[in-house]
């Protein structure tokens, strides 16, 4: 008996927490002048040109997802009044798969990161993105309901999802793995923001999508370090203090792939034999992202980079290869 | 003292739902929350009897449907019921089946109209104001996804509103679902067609549609309800049995770099460019909605049937143009129909352009219709089902034919009064010619020759033309006065009041007569000379009772933008003796 009744207690209880929930229509409408709309690459079948992101700073400063569509120099950002920015990207982090977009405006509505909350499974969750393109212009983005049914890192079925982010994720009952559903924000019921929606995930095992969304506690120490210029090449400045005897790719033992391009991806083309990048692993075809902890977007940043590490140090490398992201040390001499 | 299986029961539930730190103590629940699970359950329970689970005969698939009447009408798709055809059997949760039939087919806005027969007091939906949805609301569809609802006890999925105002374009050449209302709630195959209620159980939409691009064709928290408020403009419409067509403005628009809504192409054939709408013009409001972006614009033309009138506001070289357009047809009737009934055969004819004639035709063979449903169909070509056409002529008339009493009178008319402050008018109308006295002199027209071609008098389009069909549709009846059908409803710039719409035509003229709905009296009528050129309008009003019939004093005649002047009639003569004939 005492058992029934402590069922039947918390079987109440459940509805009280669903009918407690704030007036949504309030609380959307709250939210709504945060979200933007992103368009940049892509446009082809099963490559949308265009997803989602929100403004987290009174500068103007955008967070969305690293991804395809933001690699252009035109991207376009729409606010939820409908006015028109070109976006510029202050810094992305691949290794979490996120980015930080910029618009020449200020004092606008934003979510500020500081006062993100966490959430925990069972917490009723609202999630605002302008998934399939529904909305254009000042039209306002689409949110959909539900719960967080899990929370627990993404690496958990290693293989399954070709992703480079591997930390925590909250699994959503909504329906959030959806064509520019990416960058979208995840809040509570009151609006609050905890979370930013991930990106299409598909199992290649199952061919089941996965709902996701990334903590926003993950992501602060990134994002803070994007804004406040920690991630931007050292060889943008003009003032930056170069070594006599700097690294080159040749001591190291790197050759790029021929440098044709404005911005010429910085992948590796070939490994010099018994060379320390040799040694320390680098193949051809790696991606490198980073080089000290700095973005590195080009063959011919990457080299830039290199003229102001002394020889004596080490080099830092993150590379993309396949679906992994590898960090490798080349060790200075 | 407790049953095992109900603990088990009970645990299973709770491992559903968030578990809240609540201290024993606290076991008491509020009764706001349980006034709140009161009325969901019986909103669950009163939107759940309005709902229909059509089944197509033989097996043609299926979906879902709402009643909106205690008499059966009920709507759903227009993909739902294609494949089904004329019948089809619908089921709703009193655990019964009932016969239905095809009414009234909106293949653009995939809306269609049936009727279940064999009861007058259906259960039946609250039509809501759907403008008043507002993103966040909680909503719940009722149907038949997957066609599960074999022991006719519909499907109740729960989600809120995700977006309102929603523009998505057509899916392949049809099917456009303008300013619909987005919905996380689940819809699936099945639910289309069915009932989309706000959380108090009453109807703001039709479900239909979903996005799915690569994810299968499955719910993926996208779903798309047609607005019932866009509903409410078609209804009269759908009960009309037509094939219906949505509306065009006969110019595009896009967004200029200011973020204008400019004109950037329009027909001169369009009554937009007889109003005045130039290409660069600056759209303002169209439909009493202000346009700011070519989505929205696409909104308003999407919840309005071919022929309505809509208020538009628009810059025009810095001035500002308030004015009603008329909207023209998408398609052509013939286009139209090649589309909805590709495989069918067709009864022998000319194209069916709306207000030209329509042949009869040839009963269609393939009428292996049950039975009961047999009298509530009539085939006719252009016509999802003539039997409601006819129904809606034949109210109306009936309606309008009981206070005017117009067919006692069969000879000459003779109309004394003024013509506003200009002077006497006297007009005479014969068998033969109507001859008018006017304050700026004579006019006449003469009647065995070509109507279209006598605008008498200068400036009015034609009244003398109009009065004379005016007279002559009371004298002969809509039986012998020519082609005639019912349109729909809508409303006129003087009435805000849907008016029933008779479509009549004689001697290639058509007439468009449009009656109250609640006196059944004529209030005005338009006459169009040509196709591509401004009526001849003239608003019936002041109504009197003379001699036991409803005659109007009070004629406004306009014509385009001007107003051509007010008739005042003191003196109604009839040559009740037909002295003329």
């Amino acid at each position: 008996m005492h058992r029934l009744f402590l069922a039947l207690f918390f079987f109440l209880a459940g509805i009280i927490n669903l009918t407690q929930a704030a007036d949504f229509s309030v609380i959307s409408a709250g939210v709504q002048p945060k979200m933007v709309k992103v368009y940049g690459a892509g446009g082809l079948r099963g490559l949308e040109g265009y997803q989602s992101g929100f403004l987290i700073s009174d500068q103007g400063h955008i967070l969305t997802v690293w991804s395809y569509v933001l690699d252009t120099d035109y991207i376009t950002v729409t606010l939820d009044d409908g006015r028109k920015f070109e976006g510029e990207i202050v810094g992305a982090d691949p290794r979490l798969e996120v980015a930080v977009l910029k618009i020449d405006t200020d004092g606008l509505e934003h979510f500020k990161l500081g006062a993100s909350v966490g959430v925990k499974p069972g917490a009723r969750i609202l999630a605002f993105s302008n998934l399939f393109k529904i909305a254009t212009g000042d039209e306002p983005s689409s949110v959909l309901h539900g719960i967080v049914a899990a929370t627990t890192p993404l690496n958990a079925r290693r293989g399954a999802f070709k992703t480079t982010y591997k930390g925590t994720v909250h699994i959503l009952d909504a329906i959030t793995n959806n064509p520019g559903a990416a960058g979208g924000a995840l809040t509570t019921r009151n609006g609050e923001l905890a979370g930013l929606l991930g990106k299409e995930l598909r199992n290649s095992q199952n061919g089941t999508w996965l709902n996701y969304a990334v903590p926003i506690s993950e992501l602060i120490p990134a994002i803070e370090d994007i804004i406040a210029g920690r991630t931007r090449p050292r060889s943008f400045d003009e003032d930056v203090i170069r070594p006599d005897e700097p690294h080159t790719l040749k001591t190291l033992g790197i050759r790029m792939v021929p440098d044709v391009l404005a911005k010429t991806p910085p992948f590796v083309d070939s490994v010099a034999a018994s060379s320390e990048a040799e040694k320390q692993g680098i193949r051809p075809d790696d991606l490198i992202l980073y080089i000290n902890d700095r973005r590195v977007d080009s063959c011919a940043t990457l080299r830039s980079e290199l003229e102001l590490i002394d020889q004596i140090d080490n080099v830092i490398l993150v590379v993309q290869r396949g679906d992994e992201l590898v960090e490798i040390v080349l060790q200075g001499e | 003292m407790t049953n095992p299986s109900k603990i088990i029961t009970l645990v299973i539930l709770l491992s559903c739902l968030p578990l809240p730190a609540l201290k024993a103590q606290d076991l008491t629940v509020p009764d706001d929350v349980l006034a709140s699970q009161a009325q969901r359950i019986a909103a669950i329970k009163k939107a759940s009897a309005s709902t229909v689970m059509v089944f197509a005969n033989e097996g043609k698939g299926g979906g879902s449907g709402v009643l909106i009447s205690p008499d059966g009408y009920a709507l759903s798709n227009y993909h739902v019921v294609q494949p089904a055809g004329t019948a089809m059997k619908c089921a709703i949760n009193d655990g019964k089946l009932y016969d239905a039939i095809l009414v009234s087919i909106d293949p653009v806005g995939d809306v269609a109209l049936i009727k279940l027969l064999g009861r007058d007091d259906f259960p039946f939906a609250k039509l809501e104001d759907s403008d008043k949805v507002r993103v966040g609301d909680w909503c719940f569809a009722v149907g038949n996804p997957f066609l599960l609802a074999t022991d006719f006890n519909p499907t109740v999925t729960y989600g809120i509103v995700s977006g309102v105002h929603r523009y998505q374009y057509p899916a392949g050449t049809l099917l456009e679902y303008a300013d619909c209302i987005q919905t996380d709630a689940s819809i699936n195959p099945g639910n289309s067609g069915g009932p989309l209620f706000n959380e108090r159980g009453d109807l703001i939409g039709i479900n239909g549609r979903g996005s799915f691009e690569k994810r299968g064709r499955v719910n993926v928290g996208v779903g798309y309800a047609i607005s019932i408020n866009q509903i409410k403009h078609f209804m009269g419409f759908l009960r009309s049995g037509r094939i219906l067509d949505h509306a065009t403005l006969g110019a595009t628009v896009s967004t200029d770099e200011n973020g204008n809504v400019v004109v950037t192409n329009i027909a001169e054939s369009s009554d937009a460019y007889r109003r005045g709408l130039r290409y660069g013009d600056q759209l303002l409001s169209f439909g009493g909605r202000n346009i700011s972006t070519v989505n929205g614009f696409k909104n308003v033309l999407g919840i309005y049937p071919r022929g309505w009138r809509v208020p538009i506001s628009f810059l025009h070289e810095g001035d500002r143009f308030d004015t009603f357009v008329r909207l023209t047809g998408v398609h052509s009737p013939e286009e139209l129909l090649a589309r909805v009934q590709p495989n069918r055969q067709q009864p022998e004819g000319k194209p069916m352009p709306e207000g030209q004639p329509a042949p009869p035709a040839p009963k269609e063979p393939a009428l292996q219709l049950p039975d009961v449903v047999k009298p509530f169909f009539t085939a006719r070509r252009g016509f999802a089902n003539y039997h409601f056409n006819k129904l809606n002529q034949d109210r109306i008339w009936d309606t309008y034919v009981n206070q005017t009493k117009p067919e006692s009178i069969k000879g000459d008319w003779t109309l004394r009064g003024q013509l506003g402050n200009l002077g006497n008018a006297s007009i005479v109308l014969s068998k033969t010619r109507v001859d008018a006295e006017l304050p700026q002199g004579k006019a006449f027209a003469v009647l065995d020759n070509d109507l279209g071609q006598q605008e008498a008098p200068r400036g009015s389009g034609g009244l003398l033309v109009a009065l004379h069909l005016w007279k002559h549709i009371q004298q002969t009846g809509i039986g012998r006065f020519g082609d005639v059908y019912y349109l729909g409803s809508m409303p006129t710039p003087k009435q805000d009041e849907k008016q029933d719409v008779l479509v009549a035509t004689h001697s290639v003229i058509e007439c468009r007569f449009y009656f109250s709905p609640s006196t059944g009296l004529l209030t005005s009528m338009e006459m169009y000379p040509d196709l591509g050129v401004d009526p001849c309008e003239i608003y019936f009003s002041e109504y009197e009772s003379i001699n036991g019939r409803m005659l109007p004093r009070h004629l406004e005649i306009i014509h385009g933008d001007t107003v051509y002047g007010e008739l005042l009639l003191k003196d109604f003569e009839f040559n009740s003796n037909g002295g003329t004939e």
